[in-house]
């Protein structure tokens, strides 16, 4: 029996360094779930082992909890990763990727044009406050004072 | 030869085929090249490696109480298995993680693309019909001013 359990430790061993290596790999949130679904299944197999090395029966209430728990975290994982936004369901092409990053800075710029031009940034004032950065917020401030003095 | 040392040996086999089970789905986890290969490696150990491991663990112990529990854990494992499988699978088809030229038959993209064909179809005759709606009003309100 004990060459049997040893050989088994071993392959379950193995199996969890392998599911490990997996989750740290792994390119996506999904691999890493199924990685750590292979290694919880490995845990039950390694504590069944052992209780049936030492014929004890009180570890197999945790054969239960792993198994729920694992079921668990995998599918909050799931709709966790598939509750994202409409364009983030495809993995995009390096260009397209591009061609938003150059539409975002172009849009900073723009914001950042329009905030240091004291008369549209005071007309944009309430909304603009938490866009702006921190040096543009004085210049924004003080293009409000006169507003409010002629009002 | 007692049935008692009959029940170990078995119980010794059935350990080492779970065991197997367990190293080939962590080996294909690493190997396999995309989502749903890794899922397919990945049941493996969960659904016929534990079935495997826990007879193995009936079969030492031999008493009721533990079987009852065993016979818990698997039915745990089976309702429990393919709902995670399931989602895990629709969130990755969903999220774009599905190497298509991997596939030998993808159903669900052709049935995908109708059901939108479908759905902006259906958008664009609802438009027609609020825009002959509102014509209609319209000349409705008209009819009396002009009379």
């Amino acid at each position: 029996m004990i060459v049997v359990v040893l050989i088994c430790a071993v392959l379950l061993a193995s199996a969890a360094t392998l599911a490990v290596v997996r989750a740290e790999k792994g390119p996506s949130m999904l691999d890493r779930t199924i990685a750590l679904d292979v290694f919880t299944t490995t845990l039950v197999g390694t504590i069944a082992l052992e209780a049936a090395w030492s014929r004890r029966t009180e570890t197999i209430p945790l054969l239960v909890v792993l198994s729920l728990v694992g079921f668990v975290g995998s599918v909050t994982i799931a709709r966790f990763a598939s509750v994202e936004p409409e364009s983030e369901r495809r993995i995009r092409t390096r260009e397209e990727i591009a061609a938003e990053e150059a539409e975002r800075l172009a849009a900073e710029e723009d914001e950042r044009g329009m905030a240091a031009d004291p008369e549209h940034g005071a007309e944009h004032e309430p909304e603009k406050l938490h866009e702006v950065e921190d040096a543009a917020a004085p210049e924004v401030k003080g293009s409000t004072g006169p507003e409010e003095a002629r009002s | 030869m007692s049935w008692t040392l009959v029940a170990d040996v078995v119980a010794a086999v059935f350990l080492l085929c779970g065991a197997f089970l367990a190293f080939a789905a962590g080996v294909g986890v690493v190997r396999f090249p995309d989502l749903l290969a890794r899922m397919h490696a990945a049941t493996k150990p969960q659904v016929l490696g534990l079935i495997l491991v826990l007879i193995a663990l009936a079969l030492r112990l031999r008493s009721w109480s533990a079987v009852g529990m065993l016979v818990l854990v698997v039915v745990f494992q089976l309702m429990t298995s393919p709902v995670a499988a399931h989602m895990v699978g629709r969130a990755g088809y969903r999220t774009g993680k599905v190497r298509s030229d991997l596939l030998v038959l993808d159903d669900l993209t052709a049935d995908q693309e109708a059901a939108d064909r479908e759905k902006v179809e259906a958008d664009r005759e609802s438009a027609d019909r609020e825009a002959t709606q509102r014509a209609s009003d319209a000349g409705r309100e008209d009819g009396p001013a002009r009379g």
